[in-house]
């Protein structure tokens, strides 16, 4: 189906109270946009709206100064009721520079307001956004709010006090613009000027630098003669359920839930990786929590990192290892051997654009298909996908229970919009965790290595140092019998059928497929896996309030599918499976369901809009009506 | 439960797998010597782990009565090393040879030897891929012939222990297939090395590459072209100790001298002396003997060690999954 964008009906900034916002802070690479974005989501959390947050940022980690693709940014949608996009477009744009406005200004509503420093629109900064006039003066900017400052010197007067020097000053423009935006809604400052006196703890002179600039940003707003129909906006909180709640990216909530797994399975974790992005930031996550059953290993590669988790797992703890696409490619021997050896192995895939080196700080889905074929020999492995940032503590969880039950490798997929975007998140009763605790085999009567539970097939874990079960494994093919090396034609048929037998045998252990929004049957079903969720759920959602009849399937569990999946979506007249690649999921569906389900495909680095699947939907629905 | 200590001995290392190498293979000398040797190491049998590669050498850990890991071409020390992180209670022997060690898995051998993590490496150089029908290998001398280089190879060959010496190695040595004596003491040294033990083993393979060690392996020729080193002795060789090393301070390389009426100049071997390691390392015939023994040693916290204290010290502080999520921001919803 082809991509279009249906633009939805937006709340403008006429009221003074607005539902849902969104706005995006825009600027150079080191104008540390995702530090001020960061905090406001804070403030934006504890003042009670949902929201959700996606940084956006280029590779490059310094780019040319004012250059359009050094352009950083950091978008957060707010507002009273659920949210669970980073918003389709724009209701207020901070742009530090003209590189800034000019790269993201196509995505902001008319009437929208933009906050620009007039200071950074000299003649040089607007070559290089390839401006051949001035926006602020031509009149090009005439359909939105414009409010022009130049944040430059507004920044240098009210640091001056603290003396830091022309270039050290402006490096408080971002928490300058932060207060100003904070002013707009009603934000409290406490927050943010705490984390910046932590921030800067050794640096108490930038620290307090910073608090005059985000205090003077605000102050501008309260006393500055503004243009009209710039004011304070008041967005209502949300309802929510009761508890204790925290912001939280999909990053930090992967490695979190990796901890929790390993307190429920009562296994030792070892999580091993090479630097790679977006993935790299598990590995800084888990280095800091040590004092679980957690130790890290930076390896030499990502071949290294594989089999220091794969030797992990033989010596008896479960062994971790987490990259992006490229890197993944490269682990793919070691996860056979994990496979063959039947040992336990979890594999996190942080996807991005794709192939080869792609665009690394960019999101994607391609690599469901590597993920759930991409090995030699017949190698079934269980497949499991995050759908938000805060699932991806769940979905750990469930990749550790998996894992250390089955005696399999389990490849998590997630990717790098999830990795980096944060919502809030209700903080689970951690007695509330359902235990698995596993247990390494200790009999030494009649053991063989290749004893197995009749239920799961799982192999036994015997690990080194156990008196009495010396034994050996390895990748060649071993008996089923007594797991020695077998070359036997019928011993090999076999040790396949059960490798494919085990893992099918999830499907029995995993729920069923439920719904998540609208009914079990109807016109359509728009089916997701993974970061889509968001986008999916929000064009259900208004889809229905239209009195259509579209529902709305997320699938966590790629491999073995859920059994009751197939009879969930013959319940529907059409299946609609929007994804960020150009179809994978979808031939797999088509084949084991023989459903002739239609594709939403988008490759563009980018999350779905809801527009676009809400296009989606009208077009299909409407197809649907006159054939009927 | 395993037997008591003192009463292990060879049969009980020994598998009940068939040992299907080549008949006249160095390597089945070199798995007697070490299934001799298990019990003198007076450690648990059940400690003991043999992780491997790919190829003849790397389905040692199969005929072994401990635990072990045959697993894939070149990665044995990446395993070996997740091994060691999980149980730093074993001792983990990392088995490989010199294609799986020195061209698929170079990359892992140097970084295996510069953490220092505490294992022991034993290389079984035969200079050829035996088990894919002997292609030359990153060991084999500049020239040879082989099925896949029939005019002579024309890539240089590298020397294992200055790989091992430029990675930062604390414990470089040699030794040979079917020197038992010589062996078992060298890797009796490597097991008792707190670090990456790593000892090159010249071996004979039958098939493909006979005789290449003959000089320095055989009874009359290896006196002549074969030097045994041992720390703080003067390095002498020949069928009756009549030949010396000598170090020309001049041209920073040695040269051989007659013992008789040299005695001060000859050569003490101090393995603790770098440079004279890398210099002996680098000796070989028709000019010089081969140096077997143990090269170099040098204490340095391993890797092992190091992460064991960072780890000691975050597991010193509390740990509560409540807390962790719960930390930094959070706010109440009534």
């Amino acid at each position: 189906m082809q991509l279009v964008e249906e633009k939805l009906d937006e709340h403008h900034l006429d009221e003074k109270e607005v539902v849902d916002v969104v706005v995006r802070f825009a600027g150079d690479s080191g104008d540390g946009m995702q530090l001020t974005g960061t905090n406001f989501a804070q403030a934006t959390a504890l003042y009670g709206n949902d929201l959700s947050t996606f940084p956006d940022f280029p590779a490059e980690i310094r780019a040319p100064v004012g250059a359009t693709f050094g352009v950083s940014a950091f978008q957060i949608y707010f507002g009273a009721e659920d949210i669970t996009t980073a918003g389709d477009s724009l209701d207020v744009l901070v742009a530090m520079n003209p590189a800034a406005l000019v790269t993201n200004l196509g995505n902001l509503i008319t009437g929208g307001l933009i906050i620009v420093d007039s200071g950074s629109f000299t003649a040089k900064n607007l070559t290089k956004a390839k401006y051949k006039t001035n926006p602020l003066e031509d009149g090009s900017l005439n359909g939105f709010r414009l409010l022009s400052i130049d944040i430059s010197k507004q920044v240098l007067s009210a640091v001056e006090p603290f003396g830091l020097g022309h270039k050290s000053s402006l490096r408080c423009k971002n928490i300058w613009a932060l207060g100003l935006v904070m002013w707009l809604f009603d934000r409290d400052r406490d927050p943010t000027i705490e984390s910046l006196k932590t921030k800067f703890a050794n640096k108490p002179e930038i620290a307090n630098a910073n608090i005059a600039a985000l205090n003077a940003g605000h102050a501008y707003g309260e006393t500055a003669e503004l243009p009209t129909g710039i004011h304070v906006y008041k967005v209502p909180k949300a309802k929510v359920s009761p508890g204790t709640y925290r912001n939280i990216t999909g990053t930090t909530a992967l490695a979190w839930g990796l901890i929790a797994g390993s307190e429920l399975s009562e296994i030792d974790l070892v999580f091993a990786s090479y630097p790679i992005t977006p993935a790299s930031n598990v590995l800084h996550e888990l280095v800091t929590h040590k004092q679980f059953r957690v130790k890290t290993f930076q390896a030499e590669d990502e071949i290294a990192a594989v089999c220091a988790a794969v030797g992990a797992s033989f010596a008896g703890s479960l062994g971790v290892t987490s990259s992006s696409g490229p890197g993944i490619t490269l682990k793919a021997e070691g996860m056979a051997l994990a496979a063959a050896s039947e040992l336990p192995l979890i594999v996190v895939d942080s996807q991005r654009g794709g192939p080869s080196t792609g665009m690394p700080t960019k999101t994607e889905q391609s690599d469901f298909n590597m993920a759930l074929y991409g090995r030699h020999g017949d190698t079934p492995l269980p497949v499991v996908a995050a759908s938000t940032p805060t699932d991806c503590f769940e979905v750990a969880i469930e990749a550790v229970r998996i894992a250390t039950k089955y005696m399999t490798p389990v490849v998590l997929l997630s990717d790098g919009y999830l990795a980096n975007a944060s919502e809030p998140w209700q903080i689970p009763d951690v007695e509330s965790l359902p235990a698995f605790p596993v247990k390494h085999f200790t009999e030494v009567e009649g053991f063989k290595p290749s004893l197995r539970d009749e239920e799961t097939l799982a192999r036994v874990w015997a690990k080194p140092g156990t008196p009495g079960l010396e034994h050996r494994i390895g990748g060649i093919e071993r008996s089923y019998e007594t797991g020695d090396i077998s070359y036997d034609p019928e011993n090999h048929q076999k040790m396949t059928d059960l490798r494919a037998a085990k893992v099918e045998g999830i499907a029995d252990d995993i729920p069923l497929q439920d719904v998540c929004y609208g009914k079990d049957t109807g016109k359509l079903a728009v089916v997701g896996w993974g970061s889509t969720f968001g986008a999916i759920h929000q064009a259900v959602k208004r889809a229905s309030a239209e009195g259509l009849e579209v529902s709305h399937i997320q699938v966590r569990y790629l491999c073995p599918l859920p059994r009751n999946l197939g009879e969930l979506l013959n319940n529907f007249e059409a299946v609609l499976i929007p994804e960020m690649n150009t179809g994978q999921f979808i031939r797999l569906i088509r084949s084991e369901y023989l459903i002739d389900a239609i594709g939403l495909n988008k490759v563009a680095g980018q999350p779905f809009k809801i527009g676009e699947i809400l296009a989606a939907i009208h077009q299909k629905y409407a197809e649907l009506k006159s054939e009927s | 439960m395993n037997k008591p200590l003192s009463t292990l001995t060879l049969k009980d290392f020994a598998s009940d797998q068939e040992v299907r190498w080549c008949p006249g293979c160095g390597d089945y000398a070199i798995l007697k010597t070490m299934q001799k040797l298990m019990p003198e190491l007076n450690r648990p049998k059940e400690n003991q782990v043999f992780i491997s590669g790919i190829g003849c050498s790397s389905r040692f850990p199969y005929y072994m009565n401990t635990y072990g890991f045959h697993t894939i071409h070149g990665r044995a020390p990446a395993i070996a090393t997740g091994v060691k992180l999980a149980n730093p209670e074993l001792d983990v022997w990392v088995i490989t040879g010199d294609g799986d060690g020195f061209s698929i898995g170079g990359n892992h051998i140097l970084h295996v030897i510069r953490r220092n993590v505490d294992l022991q490496i034993l290389l079984f150089n035969n200079q050829t891929y035996g088990l894919t029908k002997g292609q030359y290998s990153p060991t084999s001398e500049l020239g040879t012939r082989s099925p896949s280089s029939p005019e002579g190879s024309t890539d240089s060959p590298l020397s294992p222990c200055h790989v091992a010496f430029g990675s930062g190695g604390t414990f470089v040595a040699r030794s040979i297939d079917t020197e038992a004596r010589h062996l078992s003491a060298t890797v009796k040294k490597a097991h008792a090395h707190q670090g990456a033990a790593f000892i090159e083993i010249l071996q004979n393979c039958p098939i493909y590459n006979d005789g290449i060690f003959e000089q320095v392996k055989d009874k009359k020729l290896a006196p002549d072209f074969r030097v045994e080193i041992e720390h703080g002795q003067p390095i002498v060789f020949g069928q009756d100790n009549e030949k010396a090393i000598y170090l020309n301070r001049e041209t920073l390389s040695l040269e051989i001298i007659t013992t008789a009426g040299n005695e001060e100049k000859v050569l003490v071997h101090d393995e603790t002396n770098k440079s004279q390691g890398q210099l002996l390392a680098a000796m070989s015939g028709p000019d010089l003997p081969v140096a077997v023994g143990v090269l170099y040693r040098a204490e340095r916290p391993s890797f092992t060690e190091e992460s064991e204290r960072q780890l000691g010290k975050a597991r010193s502080t509390s740990a509560s999954l409540q807390a962790l999520l719960h930390s930094g921001h959070t706010w109440d919803v009534k």
